[in-house]
């Protein structure tokens, strides 16, 4: 039997573009939420975390009223910069990195403020930039939160399949990811793709969560001062 | 030469207080901020570093102006030359004791000033261990070594040796002593610890309720004599035992304890009370400290 390896490597370079995005919005955007005593930041909190609760399908159904070419949004993306963010990958890129943002931003955010408020505080007296206390003080001392991080955008990303269905539908090749591919071989009674499909996101699941266990459990005790 | 005039409002544990005190400390002079917690004691400190931003006043070190509501000035803490020795310490965990100690270097830094700190603070073999593999009184002595490796034209220690040992608290006063001696930095050091104020401090500030209260020489703030060429003794009241006429005070002196047989004076004595301990001659008199 031939199987379809497509949908599995869509979803990992869907999963890997999200992830890597997340890393660069999301990090900052919880050192943000831990340190900042603004009054949005409530309201910020609260918009990041909706798509914990929410289900999936009501964020795809409004992203994709929002990028419809029909609506201003949409209309603006096609005209000015020739983007159609409905049924196509790019699409799928945005709606997993809003999917996933609090996968990102609340491990890394109760990292942050786990740590002892005197530490950025004791690199500042040493005459050091925010920045610099930034990269070389707080990041290497959440290593474990920014790990937990990572790989929970990646696995959620990779769990994905409202958003997806709702915004990407099931085109081959470019919105049909490995979730998608499962509904789909099994409602069509093809029982052997699905099992391959589902088989290898099990192993992949399973194999990154116990990863990260095994190397968090390196990395703990280095937060024992923390 | 510090010279700070401030006042803050402050949200305390017993409600609001203000902040308001007026600080002189002469160049290399080494000075103590001693009053109970909540009396705004770090909060000082931290206005100097410039962790924190007074209402108003002024503050100005060597005669440079850190602080100063009126014209507007307000130094980051990166641009004050204040060396700060915090309560946790706050090393970083990542980085070795070496490491620790270069993250003080600007750039451009000489790296020799490394070594020599390491050799004073005998941390030398311990350079390469991480902070979490030291002891209290060793990485007490790694954040000291921090914050001198700027070169800080001020030197201010929040507590720094609360969380020791007696033993290992002793030893470390006398190398804070030490360490002062060699280098003539002006210092500032919060502590509610009466022995430490006698042991370290030229000056000390009595803070209560964000006032400074009495200013001057630990002996004249606190026996109100000196040079009378008797010897005075402050201790702790550990317990105070009572038989109808006599009590038997128990008291530590340092890190010895010493029961004593005293009158009706005693009577008001509470555990936790500090004393000023004067020997007489059959037995040494007690009397309360304020």
């Amino acid at each position: 039997m031939n199987y379809d390896w497509q949908p599995l490597l869509l979803t990992v370079q869907l999963a890997a573009v999200t992830t890597a995005i997340l890393i660069v919005l999301g990090i900052p955007l919880a050192a943000w939420i831990a340190h900042s005593r603004a009054r949005v930041k409530p309201l910020i909190e609260t918009l990041v975390s909706l798509p914990l609760v929410l289900p999936p399908s009501v964020l795809g159904f409004y992203l994709l009223l929002a990028f419809s070419p029909q609506h201003a949004l949409g209309a603006e993306l096609r005209d000015h910069l020739n983007l159609s963010l409905v049924f196509s990958f790019e699409g799928l890129v945005v709606g997993s990195v809003l999917f996933s943002l609090p996968f990102m931003v609340q491990p890394v955010q109760s990292g942050f403020q786990g740590l002892p408020p005197s530490l950025a505080e004791a690199a500042y007296t040493l005459g050091k930039s925010r920045l610099y206390t930034y990269m070389k003080v707080l990041l290497p001392n959440i290593r474990p939160a920014l790990l937990a991080g990572i790989v929970l955008s990646f696995a959620h990303t990779v769990g994905e399949f409202g958003v997806v269905l709702m915004i990407g539908g099931n085109i081959p090749g470019v919105t049909r990811v490995a979730s998608i591919a499962i509904y789909d071989e099994v409602e069509s009674l093809n029982y052997g793709a699905a099992h391959f499909h589902a088989a290898v996101l099990l192993l992949l699941s399973f194999t990154v969560l116990l990863a990260v266990y095994i190397l968090n459990k390196r990395l703990q005790p280095f937060r024992r001062l923390v | 030469m510090i010279e700070m005039h401030v006042r803050k409002q402050l949200e305390g544990v017993n409600g609001p207080i203000t902040l308001n005190c007026q600080l002189h400390i002469n160049s290399g002079e080494f000075a103590a901020l001693f009053g109970q917690s909540g009396a705004g004691k770090t909060t000082l400190l931290r206005m100097l570093a410039g962790l924190t931003t007074p209402d108003e006043g002024f503050i100005r070190v060597n005669g440079e102006s850190w602080f100063d509501s009126l014209q507007k000035i307000n130094l980051k803490p990166q641009q004050r030359r204040s060396g700060y020795v915090f309560q946790d310490q706050a090393l970083f965990p990542h980085l070795s004791v070496r490491e620790n100690l270069a993250f003080a270097l600007p750039k451009q830094g000489n790296a020799c000033i490394i070594d020599e700190l390491l050799a004073m603070t005998g941390l030398t073999g311990l350079q390469q261990r991480r902070p979490e593999t030291l002891s209290g009184g060793q990485r007490q002595r790694v954040a000291l070594a921090r914050a001198l490796a700027r070169q800080p034209s001020v030197l201010l220690l929040d507590e720094p040796l609360s969380a020791l040992d007696s033993d290992t608290r002793l030893n470390l006063q006398d190398e804070i002593r030490q360490l002062h001696k060699t280098l003539g930095i002006t210092a500032l050091m919060v502590t509610h610890d009466l022995p430490e104020v006698f042991k370290l401090a030229d000056k000390v500030f009595v803070l209560d309720n964000g006032m400074i209260r009495r200013t001057g020489h630990p002996a004249a703030v606190f026996a109100e004599r000196r040079g009378d060429g008797r010897m005075h003794l402050p201790a702790e009241v550990l317990e105070n035992h009572t038989d109808g006429i006599t009590h038997t005070v128990t008291v530590l002196i340092g890190n010895q304890i010493v029961r004593i047989l005293a009158g009706d004076d005693a009577t008001a004595l509470r555990s936790g009370d500090r004393i000023m301990l004067q020997p007489k001659t059959f037995s040494p008199m007690l009397s309360k400290l304020h």
